[in-house]
């Protein structure tokens, strides 16, 4: 499992292919969401432009109609900036300068927001415990990747943020 | 002749606005995934917090569901709101 560690300016980690495989996969998928998949109905849109005004669902569709186009592409330019940083195959040395860090940062968040409205992570969630019960149901299937992946995802930002402000 | 007076390094932005545009603050949200660490390096670095009132404050979002983390115009806190979003924590503004 692949952390980041710091080099000079940069933030550095050597990534498997199959690690820089899932990476591209779950930036894409990010991309694909805010793009020709985006549906204002799907939760985890809901929870990466959460309403501004908690009661107010009008004053919340009004500043959403001039504030969500930036968002959205500068959501969509983080999850690029992990893209421009993997190859389309094999492994690959990551250096990131402190801004690519700090657009990876934003990157690994929303993919581990998507994740985590996807796989009902709540606050009370014990992820070991979760994956232990997955695998005893069923070792082979997709809940036990997808949270597999979500610890390892939250492990690696917490390693490049650690990496970016030592 | 006037007697010396203390300048004041830095001019609340409070002092700019009318009374009445004040009572508006940007609340933030528990939720399960931000890690604690990066809630707090975002206050830091949003609104350049020491990294004691940062925690502090990220710990009050997650013990407390939420905290206030700046006040000010509506239309400061709807900028602050959408910066946080932009680093995927759950932010609304309210009336304090």
């Amino acid at each position: 499992m692949s952390m980041f560690r710091r080099d000079g300016g940069y933030c550095v980690a050597r990534f498997s292919a199959d690690e820089t495989r899932v990476l591209r996969q779950v930036a894409s998928e990010v991309i694909a969401l805010l793009t020709d998949g985006y549906d204002r109905d799907d939760p985890v849109v809901g929870r990466l432009f959460p309403d501004v005004y908690r009661d107010d669902p009008v004053d919340s569709a009004e500043f959403r109609r001039y504030t969500e186009g930036d968002l959205k592409t500068a959501k969509i330019d983080q999850a690029g900036a992990v893209l421009a940083a993997l190859p389309s195959s094999g492994g690959t040395e990551v250096r990131l300068d402190a801004e690519a860090a700090e657009a990876w940062l934003r990157a690994l968040n929303d993919v581990r927001l998507a994740l985590g409205i996807r796989l009902d992570v709540r606050d009370d969630t014990d992820l070991e415990q979760e994956i232990d019960d997955a695998v005893l149901r069923d070792p082979t299937s997709a809940r036990v990747g997808q949270l597999s992946l979500y610890a390892y995802l939250g492990y690696l930002q917490e390693s490049l943020l650690d990496a970016l402000i030592g | 002749m006037a007697s010396p007076r203390v300048v004041p390094v830095e001019t609340p932005d409070i002092e700019e606005t009318p009374e009445q545009d004040r009572p508006w603050v940007t609340v933030v949200w528990n939720d399960p995934v931000n890690l604690m660490t990066y809630v707090t390096w975002v206050f830091q670095k949003l609104f350049g917090y020491s990294k004691e009132k940062a925690e502090a404050l990220m710990l009050d979002v997650h013990h407390k569901g939420k905290a206030i983390v700046s006040s000010g115009t509506r239309e400061r806190m709807e900028g602050d709101a959408s910066r946080l979003h932009a680093y995927g924590l759950w932010a609304t503004v309210d009336k304090s």
